[in-house]
């Protein structure tokens, strides 16, 4: 049987959990833990670990979803998490502009430890105060390329959604490289 | 929809970006313990800006208020023509002053801008407080709305936020008052001082604070303590009251390299860490018939 992982990050309080929850198929193994310090004011339990959830898509094919841990002093487990993913998403509460620049910073660190597609999340849409998806893109200064999503982390449509987008953004790196190998082949014959 | 925020987390000249690039219409307010002020935009343009220094009240920014503040016409004069002109919608008053011919059509546009640079500038030296920015809103009909294209203040923000971030660590506080020097160490031959610092030494007296000097001559709070700054360290001036300059009066460079340290080192730790040109995505290794068979059943759930 093959297992194939996508990894789901963003800061602290961004939704991951419900993320992973909407969407999986057995009840999330969350490694959560009452809240002690001033966060507590934003949520009361956070992911210590990791939260992990699964899509068996048949037999021989399952997809497991990991949720990092939003605290920073856990930051280590995010390139353990991070190997061998297929894609990752950022998942940014799109109501808190002060976790932006965190997310920014979460997102270069990922791209130092992997190389693989991803798209940013922008959660709780369905909030009056959220930033919209296309000024969360010039606030986290990216390219062009990269997909910014609108999100609702406890919506199941939505969450289908992001995976799906992020599934389309991995497939085109397939077809860039048969572009390539074909453009490739042409010049030398 | 209204997009909050505090100036701690997203810089004034990052928001402003957006709104450059966004292309955006509304109205920036924002609050903090140095005062309140109003950016108007339409299509990422600046419109009209005003600002306050009492908390409790709203900015303003009217025309009357602005000509007098200039010095250009005093309120006298604007009431001889106008005698309702404090409460006057700006485009009638323009006119009516206009066509007495106390002032240009010019010399409006000039002061309005100029007045907007300044509310502008100003806020961009805050460092906390919080913002909301209200999409589609409109400047208030009675007042003048000349736009402004964002790149220049964006660029001269940041120069004028570093500069800024110098001056407040030579000169703190702008409670304290002045005299003219009485053994001035400097040459005072061939001395060339700019109208805007012959206003500000014309209100140099041991009774007025810097901060009253800024009111009395209606430059910004910048620009006076830019100038004080300079007359400090040129030695024409000196501080009466209770001293609270560091090291200003010596003109100590010094402090001038360890400030220009710090904020080198504050802007190299607000540059995202790590920020790199992008890189095509990487193929993951696995089948394509792998990622395939994912979207189906996705797609499925």
């Amino acid at each position: 049987m093959q297992t194939v992982k996508m990894v789901i990050t963003g800061p602290f309080a961004a939704g991951k959990t419900e993320f992973i929850q909407t969407i999986s198929e057995i009840a999330v193994v969350a490694t959560e833990r009452k809240i002690t310090d001033f966060t507590k004011a934003i949520k009361d339990n956070t992911t210590v670990a990791m939260d992990f959830g699964r899509i068996t898509v048949d037999d021989d094919l399952v997809l497991y979803l990991f949720g990092t841990p939003g605290q920073k002093r856990f930051d280590f487990m995010w390139e353990i998490l991070s190997e061998g993913m297929l894609g990752f998403i950022v998942l940014v509460d799109s109501t808190r502009s002060e976790t932006f620049k965190e997310a920014r910073q979460i997102i270069d660190i990922f791209r130092t430890f992997s190389n693989t597609p991803f798209v940013v999340a922008a959660n709780k849409q369905d909030l009056e105060d959220a930033w919209p998806p296309e000024d969360l893109r010039i606030m986290l200064d990216l390219e062009p390329h990269i997909k910014v999503l609108p999100c609702v982390a406890t919506d199941r449509e939505s969450v289908k959604t992001v995976l799906l987008e992020l599934l389309y953004s991995i497939l085109e790196t397939y077809e860039d490289d048969e572009e390539e190998q074909f453009e490739a082949d042409t010049e030398t014959n | 929809m209204a997009l909050k925020g505090k100036l701690q987390d997203i810089r004034l000249t990052q928001f402003l970006n957006l709104v450059k690039l966004a292309r955006k219409t509304g109205c920036l307010s924002l609050r903090s313990s140095q005062g309140n002020a109003i950016l108007f935009f339409r299509e990422g343009k600046l419109v009209h800006a005003a600002l306050t220094k009492n908390a409790n009240e709203e900015p303003g920014g009217d025309l009357y208020t602005l000509l007098v503040r200039s010095g250009k016409v005093q309120a006298s004069q604007i009431d001889a023509v106008f005698p309702n002109g404090a409460s006057a919608d700006d485009k009638q008053l323009g006119m009516r002053l206009i066509n007495a011919g106390l002032v240009s059509r010019n010399d409006i546009l000039r002061i309005v801008r100029k007045n907007m640079l300044d509310v502008v500038y100003e806020t961009l030296t805050w460092e906390e407080g919080a913002f909301e920015f209200q999409p589609n809103a409109t400047p208030p009909p009675e007042r003048l709305a000349v736009p402004i294209t964002l790149d220049n203040i964006i660029l001269e923000g940041d120069r004028h936020r570093e500069e800024m971030v110098e001056l407040k660590e030579d000169l703190p506080s702008l409670d304290i008052t002045l005299r003219f020097a009485e053994g001035p160490r400097a040459n005072l031959v061939n001395i060339n001082l700019s109208p805007d610092e012959w206003r500000v030494i014309s209100f140099i007296n041991p009774r007025h604070s810097v901060a009253d000097i800024a009111r009395y001559s209606g430059l910004s709070e910048f620009e006076t303590r830019r100038i004080v700054h300079k007359l400090l360290k040129n030695g024409l001036v000196e501080v009466a009251g209770k001293a609270t300059v560091q090291e200003a009066a010596a003109g100590n460079s010094h402090s001038r390299s360890r400030a220009a340290r710090t904020t080198a080192t504050k802007r190299q730790q607000s540059r995202p860490a790590g920020r790199r040109p992008a890189m095509k995505p990487k193929r993951p290794d696995v089948e394509k018939s792998v990622v395939n068979r994912l979207i189906k059943f996705i797609r499925g759930l």
